[in-house]
């Protein structure tokens, strides 16, 4: 009973949080917004007893990639979304209802496949959901997807340094340094001459 | 109706734990803010506040009594839900970890010494008795819960938003860059501390808070201290980043942006942050107790003691906060002591060094743990 009444606040919750997101016109607000979504959805999953989940849901979604989100809103300071450009996006009304459409139907066609189905047997294992056994089925039973999405990320890592840092790459300093001084020119050219 | 009761008792007793343990977090909060006007008085040889009470002991609550009723300023041009929004965050994220904490050991029989006195008062006797029965094994924390270190440092991590949105949203440049400087900061050196808790993470074989203490009382050092030296340093330093603290106080450096992002705040506002900022001080000190100084844990205890006996956990439980208040001390004597560090100098400091150190701890841990484990 209290499980169920917790599931439906915050699932609430979420799907509230969810439309606010997609309706504000404030970046920002759009960015606290999907904060309360990965919370909300953390909170499911404590109810449903996957603590680490949950704490690894905040940390990782909540506490590390939204910050930098915020971060880069608030140097960009972007304001609210203009006008002109609803008339420019409008085919994507058109793109986003169908997706709707197709959502809603996978929907229902998990509630048949639920419904259709023999009732799940219960877990009766205790520790499943707990650290030490995400920490075993990972290192045994899942090493190798494990390893690969660990290299996927070295890799991600590298790239992102080779893209912030050129000093080490001549060739791409040098051709840096030629748009910097095309630019330059032009800004020159277009350059109004004031004369008194 | 009985039955009712006995469903509900669960619940009144969280409560009632949960109101006890924020009421005496936030004295000790509060009574630590008089403590560092007291010691930075005395460290630069005045007296300190000694006007309110005697001794100045009634200073903090004189100082929320002039929060209270002070006006409340709003900045005409600041954006009001997330100007609001902010310090509700910051407060609420530094007192949410406060559920796990391991105040004390288990006590084996609380309540079972009044059964005596009072059984022979009928149905009264018999629902103390009941609740007596309830209490056996009653463990000093609100909440056990399985991946405590893990849950402390995502909260923490989620106090970030306060400092940041209050920034953006006062609509002042001191205040945007107090507030980018403070997230910068914070993410930064919340590598550091992540990396310098895997080290005794490693060594007790869990990530629950109390469990971490059991390991240490069973360990040949007791305390982790000593064969995680080095994480330690790396975590206190980060502590003190982490909190916004001096040497590292960078997000309300006062001669360049006059108090960083909480400028253009006032009155009971300013108080929440304020008190965010001394909370969040006290679960870092609290996690540096747990992971590196046993917690509760007194060596030679329980040969005096029985484990499990309420002297013991009492006086393990004032061992504990004894710790904590020792941390707490030593931020206040840091403050008196050093100045502050300069921004890329903390941006160097931070990734360049004790990341890299973390790092080779972790290493040198991990090769450690699986050589004994042979």
């Amino acid at each position: 009973m209290v499980g169920s009444i917790l599931f439906y606040l915050f699932a609430g919750f979420a799907i509230a949080c969810a439309a606010a997101m997609v309706w504000q016109k404030n970046p920002l607000y759009s960015a606290i917004a999907l904060i309360g979504v990965f919370i909300s959805l953390s909170l499911i999953y404590l109810t449903l007893a996957a603590p680490f989940i949950a704490v690894a849901q905040i940390l990782v979604y909540a506490g590390a990639i939204m910050v930098l989100v915020v971060f880069v809103i608030m140097l960009l300071n972007l304001g609210d979304d203009d006008k002109s450009r609803k008339q420019r996006l409008g085919y994507l009304y058109g793109v986003g209802g169908g997706l709707g459409v197709i959502l809603f139907l996978q929907t229902l066609f998990i509630f048949y496949a639920v419904l259709k189905s023999p009732a799940a047997t219960n877990v009766s294992d205790k520790t499943s959901g707990r650290t030490i056994s995400i920490g075993q089925t990972l290192f045994t039973q899942y090493l190798l997807p494990v390893e690969i999405v660990g290299v996927l990320l070295l890799m991600a890592i590298i790239g992102g340094v080779i893209l912030s840092r050129r000093l080490d790459q001549p060739e791409i300093e040098r051709l840096v340094e030629k748009e910097l001084e095309i630019r330059k020119e032009e800004e020159k050219l277009e350059e109004p001459r004031i004369s008194f | 109706m009985e039955s009712a009761l006995k469903t509900a008792f669960p619940f009144i007793v969280y409560l009632v734990a949960v109101l006890l343990a924020f009421q005496g977090v936030l004295m000790i909060v509060a009574y630590t803010v008089l403590a560092e006007r007291k010691v930075l008085g005395w460290i630069q040889g005045r007296v300190g506040p000694n006007r309110v009470g005697p001794w100045g002991l009634l200073q903090p609550f004189a100082d929320l009594l002039k929060f209270i009723f002070k006006e409340d300023l709003v900045p005409d041009k600041s954006t009001k839900f997330v100007y609001f929004l902010a310090p509700l965050v910051a407060l609420t994220a530094s007192l949410m970890p406060i559920v796990v904490y391991p105040f004390g050991p288990r006590i084996a029989d609380p309540l079972g010494w009044l059964v005596p006195y009072v059984s022979g008062y009928g149905a009264f006797g018999e629902v103390v008795a009941w609740i007596a029965e309830q209490a056996r094994n009653m463990p000093l924390t609100i909440a056990r819960i399985d991946v405590g270190v893990l849950y402390v440092l995502s909260i923490t991590s989620v106090g970030v938003y306060g400092v940041a949105l209050a920034g953006w949203a006062s609509n002042s440049k001191y205040s945007l860059m107090g507030g980018l400087r403070s997230s910068a900061q914070m993410i930064s050196y919340e590598l550091a501390m992540g990396a310098a808790v895997i080290g005794p993470v490693l060594l007790a074989g869990t990530l629950d808070l109390n469990g971490i203490i059991l390991a240490q009382i069973n360990s040949p050092f007791r305390w982790y201290i000593i064969p995680q030296f080095i994480a330690f340093v790396v975590f206190l330093i980060s502590a003190f980043a982490e909190t916004n603290r001096v040497p590292f106080d960078l997000p309300e450096a006062e001669t360049e942006l006059v108090a960083g992002f909480h400028t253009e705040y006032s009155a009971l506002k300013f108080a929440l942050f304020f008190m965010a900022e001394y909370v969040n001080m006290f679960t870092v000190s609290v996690m540096c107790t747990v992971l590196f100084l046993g917690g509760w844990y007194i060596p030679g205890l329980g040969r005096i003691f029985a484990p499990g006996s309420i002297p013991y956990a009492v006086i393990s439980h004032f061992g504990f906060i004894a710790k904590v208040c020792f941390f707490l001390f030593l931020y206040i004597w840091v403050r008196g002591t050093l100045p502050r560090f300069r921004f890329d100098q903390l941006m160097n400091f931070g990734w360049k060094f004790l990341l890299p150190v973390a790092i080779a701890n972790v290493v040198l841990t991990i090769i450690v743990v699986y050589f004994l484990s042979l």
